[in-house]
């Protein structure tokens, strides 16, 4: 792991020299988001069925690249996220539901309400990282096991107020949220969290925190002050997870507090940890397969009348963890399975060779 | 002042089941560093073996003090079996890997004995049937006191002295001593560490299968996920009392029963199970090491 890091002050030099290509730039990043937009006006064509767990799976994807920027790159192991997911969700859906009793229209319109509600998961974004910071500061400094079981204690304190506030509905939920999520927005979003990330990683900040996660005496000696990296990791990661709250309640129309309990934190940890914790794309894989094998389950659900949905998740974990620890990526990402040479014409950057610690 | 002893005896009653689940978490840390996630699902499981054991048996046709030391002995071994597969399938396997990946696996095994038991006993609530009645009046003036709690009570601080004695005067609970103070160090004085944390396990998970029927006598309402609050409050009750330390942690799970019955009878039950979850960020804040714990330097 050291040798990485004296990789990537050659990477450093090199981005200055040379010509910038591959994923580095900007390029590759605006065709996909082209694709989804015209894979979103293609939408009408095809089975809305399919397509809506699509949405699904993004906004889990949402999910799990954001965790795995604290459990898998920070090293932090959370088991709060879908409080904060909670959090931006009813915020957003607070917003825009106020705003559809007095001006409906507005969120009619299809430019209008798009910003609209683009402004309103960013809002829920904002105040989830607020509790994120609010969260973080104090508890970062635990460890491991304290760190884990802070983290799931502050998502079911957040289940309990927000059982408590008679604003949003209380225990009874909160109904007639305007469906405002559709394909081309909720995949924009995921190019953008993955954007940000896979960025960050690369940034002085994101070697900070992957500085932390491998030993946090060597980062404090070097420089970094481990509590503040540890609190930026999850400020960014409790926004996005905000973001994806956002897109949750505008896509189910409906929030209960329950839905956000700690069996819907344990379903984006296990995508974090089935893909590879430090391997973003590992988790959009995860989180694309773990969703359509969830619904594919259904009709053997339907047939047992079982849930054998989280009886599966945890063998497949606890197996995971006896036979193949780094999930299924380790920290490596897609395009490191390449050969290569495709490789670095696709990220643009030249590799020394990878010395194996 | 009625009022007030009430709440009094009822948090205590409370707390003492606590504190029979927060023994086999706080023994499993002292021993291994692992938070037992698990640890709760077995105190589950050790309400559903005491209630199968009653219908096998018959034991609610002649309610007594007997058929409740069968019930209580029956749940106590079939959990230590339990914790013994537990530790032998999954954790012994992990003993060298990082901690992280055990804690995974942890929850992992929690998620799995509360889904599988929810495919197995049904999700919905299951009576708990009631095998003992005792005769005994301890009513004082205006103050009623359910004999049933006084009964647990009394049983729980048994099984606890009991705990103690195996702990600290018999060669095992010196052996289980050493492995929580150095397991290297242990394991060259020629203590055979994996039989003494295997044992570990299964006193711990014993204790949690007493305290799942002890709660059945008391509130005779069981379901597979019944294990999951409980199991965290008495983590928690274990970190207030400083977490590896025994007494600490009965101390700090009658602590915890008491401000939840104090929180619930005086001002708002809403909050009951967020409270549990504020003692522990405090107590972490301002005094990691609990109230009894014993400090130890990291080292690089």
């Amino acid at each position: 792991m050291y040798a990485e890091t004296t990789d990537i002050q050659d990477q450093s030099v090199i981005q200055k020299t040379q010509k910038k290509s591959g994923i580095q730039t900007l390029g590759p990043w605006a065709v996909v988001l082209s694709l989804i937009w015209i894979a979103h006006f293609l939408s009408p064509a095809l089975d809305p069925y399919y397509f809506s767990i699509l949405i699904y799976a993004g906004i889990n994807i949402v999910l799990a690249v954001s965790l795995n920027l604290v459990n898998g790159f920070t090293g932090q192991f959370s088991m709060g996220h879908a409080g904060f997911m909670s959090i931006g969700g009813y915020t957003a859906a607070f917003l825009t539901t106020t705003l559809q009793i007095h001006s409906p229209a507005l969120l009619q319109d299809p430019i209008l309400g798009r910003l609209i509600f683009f402004g309103a998961l960013w809002m829920g974004g904002l105040v989830a990282s607020l509790a994120g910071y609010l969260v973080g500061l104090p508890s970062l400094r635990l460890k491991g096991d304290y760190l884990a079981i802070v983290t799931l204690g502050f998502g079911e304190i957040i289940r309990v107020i927000l059982l408590n506030i008679d604003a949003v509905g209380g225990a009874r939920g909160m109904p007639n949220i305007p469906l405002l999520t559709d394909f081309g927005l909720v995949y924009s979003l995921v190019l953008l969290v993955t954007f940000v990330i896979w960025r960050l990683i690369r940034s002085a900040h994101g070697r900070a925190f992957l500085s932390v996660r491998e030993d946090e005496i060597a980062a404090e000696a070097m420089g970094v002050n481990p509590t503040r990296a540890k609190v930026r990791a999850f400020v960014i990661g409790a926004f996005f997870a905000g973001v994806a709250g956002g897109l949750f309640a505008h896509n189910l129309r409906y929030l209960n507090p329950q839905t956000f309990d700690f069996n819907r934190s344990f379903e984006i940890i296990i995508m974090v940890v089935l893909g590879g914790m430090g391997s973003i794309t590992g988790s959009i894989v995860a989180a694309l397969f773990l969703t359509i094998i969830r619904e594919a389950l259904r009709p053997l659900q339907q047939i047992t009348g079982l849930d054998l949905r989280m009886v599966i998740y945890s063998l497949m974990l606890i197996t995971l963890m006896l036979t193949r620890p780094n999930g299924l990526f380790g920290t490596r990402e897609l395009p490191d399975f390449l050969p290569k040479k495709l490789r670095s014409r696709l990220t643009g950057t030249s590799y020394t060779e990878e010395v194996k610690v | 002042m009625i009022e007030f002893m009430q709440h009094l005896i009822n948090g205590l009653s409370l707390g003492s089941i606590y504190a029979l689940i927060a023994l086999g978490y706080t023994m499993v840390f002292g021993i291994l560093q692992l938070i037992n996630f698990a640890h709760g699902d077995v105190y589950m499981l050790g309400a559903f073996t005491g209630m199968y054991t009653i219908r096998v048996f018959h034991l609610n046709d002649h309610p007594s003090f007997s058929s409740l030391m069968i019930t209580l002995l029956a749940a106590m071994i079939g959990c230590a079996t339990v914790g013994y597969a537990i530790e032998r399938l999954a954790y012994r396997r992990l003993r060298k890997s990082p901690r992280i990946n055990v804690l995974i696996t942890a929850v992992g095994v929690s998620l799995f004995l509360e889904f599988s038991g929810q495919l197995i006993f049904g999700s919905d609530p299951k009576f708990f049937p009631q095998i003992y009645t005792p005769q005994l009046n301890f009513s004082a003036g205006e103050l009623r006191l359910n004999p049933l709690q006084v009964i647990v009570f009394a049983i729980s601080l048994i099984l606890m002295g009991v705990l103690q004695f195996i702990i600290f005067r018999t060669r095992l609970g010196r052996a289980m001593r050493a492995v929580s103070f150095n397991h290297d160090l242990a394991s060259l004085m020629g203590i055979p560490t994996d039989r003494v944390i295997s044992y570990t396990f299964m006193l711990g998970s014993a204790m949690a299968g007493a305290a799942g029927v002890l709660v059945g006598i008391i509130y005779p309402k069981i379901d597979p996920l019944m294990g999951t609050l409980p199991g965290l409050k008495a983590f928690v009750a274990a970190v207030l009392g400083g977490v590896g330390n025994v007494t600490g942690a009965v101390i700090g799970a009658l602590t915890l029963g008491l401000a939840e019955e104090f929180l619930v009878g005086y001002w708002t039950p809403t909050y009951r199970d967020a409270l549990a979850f504020a003692i522990l960020i405090l107590i972490l804040l301002f005094k990691p090491t609990g109230l009894f714990g014993v400090r130890r330097s990291e080292k690089v």
